[in-house]
């Protein structure tokens, strides 16, 4: 990776370098730095009693109940949607793709939005969900509808090059050797979608879990009932609980953290499985 | 055609899962679809209310536990009062709406239609159990010393408070204004919309709420200084410690921020007698007290009198008297090309 | 292979009939997709399109949408701009130059990826507004941050950091040694290589990665709230405007500025992935 090292002069390198890392520092270590200085601002004792907080615990639990719904569901989804788009041919493949990708685009806000046009009270299906006593917007439901939407296209943006790349021979070879469908997915596919499966899941987790606009459009607010993680940092800034809020916002970014070290591993063993979708 | 049988399997698995999946969260969006559980209050209020409602709730259960031997639990939800509004008109379920002013409650009963439009009659004092003003909040010292509203619109004063198309305070802190100037030029429109263009344009920034807005002026450091509730500012004062004064205005309006319970929501749930007993609740002694003790003016006689000290005597106005009420003044001012859009186009 | 089953292939012309599956993923695909996408935005376009004419000319002419959609924009792109130069020297320094804790600096830029917003949006605020660490600091300069159209784009900064470099790092890492060899030795200076040979060369990579830093700053909210001054025509970015017009009960108002927000991020794709496509053809790919 160092081509061009005797190439470049040293002064050079040391300026470009030095810039580089003080763009990063500024723009991300010093942002985390705060997190970790203001939780602790006053101490441990204080950090602990932020954590412990009935609000607190209930929305760490909320948080992961909505990741848990929301994970599995967009790995079914993105198992099926790049199974189809890349052992097969069909016409509308790109405008498919385009669509999955869609979410990446469209504003938090306008994310949470659709839902409430489409489920709140004076939405379409508001009054027949009132009727039959069901709770979409405003309850965890909605919260888990925005997540799915803000999150889906991670995994399948993995495994369709990925799957792409990996071409239609082996499934065939096995199909034709008598393996069923079930099974050829089970013991061909799937071990060479490991990693990028792995990989697609952390970030999917790591941006369902943090997700901050689109969960507040449709949230309610309920304090220990609707409200996340980011949410009840936001309600705990407002309180000037800045203490709490960072308490609470050190968690999340020690997921960050986790996420990120996850990833690394994974990029650095399997850097060949991962190869097609350019990491 | 295929091979059928994994074929189906495979479906019949990816439907499975899907299913297990919908029912899980189903199981979430049906009420009662859990195990009996305790009967549950929910109470969508205003931003500031955040630590009163805490106090409140905590004694309304302990007092009804008391009295019938029913546990039972109050959820709580804040944010600027119109915003809250908003979400009841979406679908928040919520039993009762503690709100900043009558008219996001008469939008309730407007647009979804969820109470009767003559809620504020049910209760006593207009269905308002306490009352605040508006007052100012400045740093120690008051280095620009402000004293009146008219310091407001100096050239080098920056003045904090929040959105009033999304914050209930923010809207008082803007008739507040308009009614001062609106009395010292004894009753021109348009010296007073001159009076509040250019105090909106001393304003660096629009929170959202009015908890917001202390945050910034007290935490964040922005601005000389703060228009806002006075049970904020004194909760302000107690939260950062002296390097704060209040200072009061020679004219303030007097803010009712009312009461309802949500009709079709209680009946829904069952929980009308609860509902009403807690928003019965605000106007005896000891709520009086905690109301008082959070620095809202009670009603309560006996109680003003004890809390005599705390509050100083402000000269106050009523939106009635000078706006024509909220419905009037919502219409002129702060609906969409109101005169505060007008305002902030101007800038 | 009997002619019936050869028919059948032609008949459903999928190029692959011995896979199964294509029914039901295909089925299933659709299916979720309409239900949490295309649904959802279908209510959205027909709110919006309940609008009247004169409502949609009211809401492109109010110059609060205006400032906001402007604010939205120009920042993202200033933002984007910002990160496509650092960005590319970060992936130049991380891919030539080896230097001690290179993986784990590596590691780092995926941050802004993996930090829930909120929590950056209040970090970042705290350490910009004037009694923060960089605040105090830029305070006697004159320069304000938090609550100024600077602030947001020093979020919008965070935000889209890693789409750059992402996308550049491989294709540096693939940039062919010898033409660099072949330029020096041709007489040319580090520097014309740089922009004669290197350049071309990344430049698709480096139009992608700030197109996605862009779409991604235009519409962020969570970490650009916290540091947002809020004031109408100044400091408000558009998607704070579509919750004011919500909480307003102006549902029109609020889809119509959604589906305005939404046509110009797809138009600024849809040019940008013409312009690749234009450019690739015309170079042969």
């Amino acid at each position: 990776m160092s081509q061009s090292a005797p190439r470049d002069p040293v002064v050079v390198r040391w300026l470009l370098t030095i810039t580089a890392l003080a763009f990063l520092g500024l723009f991300l270590v010093l942002p985390l730095a705060t997190v970790l200085v203001e939780a602790f601002a006053k101490g441990w004792a204080a950090y602990a009693r932020a954590l412990s907080g009935d609000d607190a615990l209930a929305s760490v639990r909320l948080t992961l109940l909505v990741a848990a719904i929301a994970v599995p569901l967009n790995i079914v989804f993105g198992l099926a949607a790049s199974w189809a788009i890349a052992k097969f041919d069909f016409s509308g493949k790109s405008l498919l793709i385009s669509l999955i990708e869609l979410p990446f685009s469209v504003s938090p806000v306008i994310s949470g939005l659709i839902y409430v046009l489409l489920f709140g009270l004076q939405g379409w299906l508001g009054p027949w969900l009132d009727d039959h006593g069901l709770r979409i917007i405003f309850a965890v439901p909605g919260i888990v509808l925005a997540t799915i939407f803000v999150t889906f296209p991670f995994v399948a943006r993995e495994l369709i090059p990925l799957m792409e790349q990996q071409g239609r021979e082996e499934e065939e070879a096995a199909l034709t050797l008598g393996a069923g469908g079930l099974t050829t997915f089970r013991l061909v596919t799937m071990p060479n979608m490991r990693w990028g499966l792995l990989y697609g899941v952390l970030l999917c987790n790591a941006r369902a879990m943090g997700e901050f606009g689109a969960v507040s459009v449709v949230s309610g607010h309920i304090r220990g009932l609707t409200n996340t993680m980011p949410l009840h940092v936001e309600i705990l800034y407002n309180e000037y609980d800045f203490v709490g809020a960072f308490a609470v916002a050190s968690l999340l970014a020690v997921l960050a953290l986790v996420t990120l070290a996850a990833k690394t591993a994974l990029e650095w063993w399997h850097r060949d499985e991962l190869v097609a979708t350019g990491h | 055609m295929l091979r059928l049988d994994a074929e189906e399997a495979g479906r019949l698995i990816l439907a499975a899962l899907f299913a297990v999946l919908v029912a899980m969260g189903l199981a979430w969006a049906i009420p009662g679809a859990r195990a009996a559980e305790t009967r549950t209050l929910l109470n969508v209020s205003y931003d500031p209310t955040r630590e009163l409602y805490q106090a409140i709730d905590a004694a309304f259960i302990t007092s009804w536990k008391a009295k019938t031997g029913e546990d039972i639990k109050i959820n709580q939800s804040h944010g600027g009062s119109g915003k809250q509004a908003r979400s009841v008109i979406d679908g928040l379920p919520a039993d009762v709406v503690t709100l900043a002013l009558a008219y996001d409650i008469d939008a309730i009963a407007d647009k979804a239609r969820l109470l009767d439009e003559g809620w504020q009659k049910r209760l006593a004092d207009n269905s308002a159990p306490y009352t605040s003003t508006i007052v100012f909040l400045v740093r120690r010292g008051n280095p620009k010393q402000i004293k009146d509203w008219d310091d407001l619109v100096k050239p080098d004063v920056a003045v904090i408070t929040p959105n009033p198309k999304t914050s209930g305070g923010a809207r008082w802190n803007y008739l507040a204004a308009w009614g001062y100037e609106l009395h010292r030029s004894n009753g021109d429109q348009a010296k007073a919309e001159d009076f509040v263009t250019r105090l909106y344009r001393n304003v660096p920034v629009l929170d959202s709420g009015a908890r917001g807005s202390t945050v910034t002026f007290a935490q964040r450091g922005q601005g000389d200084v703060l228009i806002s509730w006075e049970n904020e500012a004194y909760l302000a004062l107690k939260e950062f410690g002296d390097g704060f004064e209040i200072v009061t205005p020679s004219l303030s309006i007097l803010a009712e921020p009312p009461v309802a319970v949500v009709d079709k929501v209680v009946d829904k749930h069952g929980t009308r007698d609860l509902a009403e007993a807690y928003l019965r609740f605000l106007y005896t002694t000891e709520a009086q007290e905690i109301i008082a003790g959070n620095f809202y003016r009670p009603r309560d006689p006996a109680a003003i009198k004890r809390s005599a000290g705390t509050f100083p005597v402000v000269k106050l106005f009523t939106i009635d008297a000078v706006f024509g009420g909220w419905k009037q003044a919502q219409t002129t001012h702060f609906a969409d090309g109101g005169v505060f859009d007008r305002i902030s186009a101007r800038k | 292979m009997s002619i019936a089953t050869l028919s059948w292939r032609r008949r459903t012309r999928v190029a692959s009939s011995v896979i199964p599956g294509f029914g039901p993923t295909l089925g299933f695909t659709l299916f979720y997709l309409s239900l949490i996408v295309l649904l959802p935005l279908a209510a959205l376009l027909l709110k919006a399109a309940g609008a009247s004419w004169a409502q949609w000319g009211h809401i492109l002419g109010d110059s609060r949408v205006l400032s906001a959609l402007w604010l939205s924009f120009g920042g993202a792109f200033a933002a984007a701009l910002i990160n496509a130069v650092f960005g590319l020297l970060v992936a130049w320094v991380l891919v030539r130059y080896p230097f001690p804790g290179r993986r784990i600096v590596d590691a780092f830029v995926d941050l802004p990826f993996a930090l829930p917003t909120a929590v950056a949006g209040i970090a970042l605020t705290a350490l910009y507004a004037p009694n923060g660490w960089l605040g105090r600091l830029l305070a006697p300069l004159g320069i304000k941050v938090a609550f100024t159209p600077l602030g947001v784009v020093v979020a919008m900064v965070f935000i889209g950091l890693p789409f750059v470099v992402r996308t550049v790092e491989p294709v540096l890492q693939d940039v062919d040694l010898e033409l660099e060899e072949a330029a020096a030795s041709l007489g040319a200076d580090r520097l014309q290589t740089f922009v004669l040979v290197i350049l071309p060369a990344i430049a698709p990579s480096l139009l992608t990665g700030f197109s996605l830093a862009l779409a991604r700053a235009v519409g962020e909210y969570g970490s650009v709230i916290f540091i947002a001054g809020n004031i109408p025509g100044v400091s408000e970015i558009a998607p704070l405007l579509i919750i004011t017009r919500l909480e307003q009960y102006d549902y029109v108002g609020a889809t119509a500025i959604a589906v305005l927000m939404l046509a110009l991020s797809f138009s600024l794709l849809l040019a940008v992935n013409l312009a690749q496509k234009w450019r690739s053809t015309r170079m042969g790919g």
